[in-house]
């Protein structure tokens, strides 16, 4: 067989596949869809504001609701929302207190 | 017709020998590129994904919600504020939630309690989001304990177990009564942790939140949009984020790419020499260079898309878990509702696949249309 028609095969397979997923994602799975209208459900029922995405610390559970700026307030390590988080180190005395033991 | 179709054919077949004569340089350059496409198709669906997932959920989110402040932090706000709030010409109704954290020193896990009307009757039973279930092996009828402030422990019956559909909303979440929750955190009767308003008309909410702001300076009033702004932000930052961790990825790859497509071997020019010194005319040697270039690059296009999508949406974004969990414990487990930005895919196209086929047409034109004395000899 000649190679070209191997790589037109295999393009046309890839091509197929790509199409087929796009088809799948403009008929929305059942399975999916019920995650979405039973979160904002519940939403509406409980007047919730948040998504449960980043349960480690209260401003990152509830971004919309917490205070302006909160940095290092439950773990002085944990990954901030901020930019300038993940760039400054929380002062030297708050680190202390989470230091292991010794 | 067919003998334009068999002329192309004969090219790229020629193409393709000529890829396959440098099999482990191609293939080693194919898995990169699809694996760079897959990286950055993935980060764009999912932030896309979770982007119009926020926006679907959220939207039943109150009209405005009143926090007060003070010393700048949020707290506690006083029920007659309420009564207040709710006379201003356009508020709908006026509800107080109570809610909070609970930190389990158990497991390092962090949940929200909050209260539901529809536990008034059951003071000694809580509702449970399934994270926490699975987290703590937990079932309709068990007992939790939590401690109070005083550290003195009170007992709760499981009532129910929310569905794992709703994780992604209530994954961490627990529902207790009025009574359990004042009792559990000591709360102060008279206070709510802060007002959920309807506005009917949401024309009036920017004039609702600056009467509120006016009347009630140490209050800040949170509207829905800003809400939803919040969320947009975020996945904004936290893409970006991946976007800067993958850019030493990526620039190594251009750099490997640009390397390869620009450079001609000293055994490709004398090759290009050949192939014109026995009759291939400058635009032959082009398109044969066009059919290497669109091999590897759409290859890799279509291959790494397709997979980024797999990944995404039939394994929930599993490779990105990390960087969002963060020192989270419980982690919520759901499926996003599939969706394809033609647009994004479009842009994702032209910064991959058009820059590696020109870059690869470029030198040849200049070889091709050197003298092929000229090109073999060097």
């Amino acid at each position: 067989m000649r190679q070209s028609t191997l790589f037109l095969t295999f393009t046309a397979m890839n091509i197929l596949l790509f199409s087929l997923l796009m088809l799948h994602a403009r008929t929305k799975p059942a399975g999916a869809l019920a995650i979405q209208s039973s979160c904002a459900e519940l939403v509406k029922e409980l007047l919730l504001t948040d998504l449960c995405l980043f349960t480690e610390a209260r401003y990152t559970r509830n971004p919309a609701m917490a205070d302006l700026h909160s940095p290092f307030q439950d773990h002085p390590l944990s990954l901030e929302h901020f930019p300038s988080g993940s760039l400054v180190m929380p002062p030297a005395v708050i680190r202390r207190g989470y230091e292991p033991s010794r | 017709m067919n003998r334009l179709a068999n002329r192309y054919r004969n090219i790229l077949d020629f193409a393709l020998s000529s890829l396959f004569r440098r099999k482990g340089k191609n293939l080693s350059l194919l898995a990169i590129y699809t694996l760079i496409v897959f990286a950055l198709a993935s980060l764009m669906l999912f932030v896309s994904a979770m982007k119009r997932e926020a926006a679907v959920i959220l939207k039943g989110a109150p009209s405005m919600v009143v926090q007060k402040m003070a010393v700048g932090r949020h707290d506690l706000i006083p029920l007659r504020y309420a009564a207040e709030i709710g006379a201003i010409r356009g508020v709908g109704e006026v509800m107080p939630r109570l809610w909070g954290y609970y930190y389990d020193s158990l497991i390092g896990a962090n949940y929200t309690f909050m209260v539901s009307a529809s536990l008034a009757d059951y003071p000694e039973d809580i509702i449970i989001g399934n994270g926490i279930a699975r987290l703590r092996n937990l079932a309709e009828g068990d007992i939790m304990p939590f401690n109070a402030p005083d550290k003195s422990p009170i007992l709760f019956n499981v009532r129910r177990v929310m569905s794992h559909e709703s994780e992604l909303a209530a994954a961490d979440l627990i529902l207790i009564s009025e009574k359990g929750f004042r009792t559990l955190f000591n709360f102060p009767t008279g206070y709510a942790t802060d007002l959920a308003l309807t506005i009917s008309n949401p024309k009036e909410v920017a004039i609702i939140a600056a009467k509120i702001a006016d009347r009630f300076p140490d209050t800040r009033p949170i509207p829905r949009s800003e809400i939803l702004r919040t969320y947009d932000s975020i996945f904004d930052w936290r893409g970006g984020m991946m976007i800067v961790m993958l850019s030493s990825a990526v620039f190594s790859f251009i750099i490997f790419a640009w390397d390869k497509a620009t450079g001609l071997s000293a055994e490709e020019r004398k090759e290009i020499g050949i192939l014109k010194s026995i009759g291939w005319e400058t635009s032959d040697v082009l398109l044969l260079k066009f059919w290497e270039g669109v091999v590897i690059s759409l290859s890799a296009f279509l291959m790494g898309v397709i997979i980024a999508y797999c990944h995404v949406f039939f394994f929930s974004a599993s490779l990105f878990e990390h960087a969002l969990k963060g020192w989270a414990v419980l982690y919520p487990r759901f499926r996003l509702v599939p969706a394809i930005d033609p647009y994004e895919l479009a842009i994702l196209f032209f910064l991959t696949v058009v820059p590696y086929t020109t870059s690869t047409i470029i030198p040849s034109w200049r070889a091709a249309t050197a003298d092929p004395d000229t090109a073999m000899r060097s």
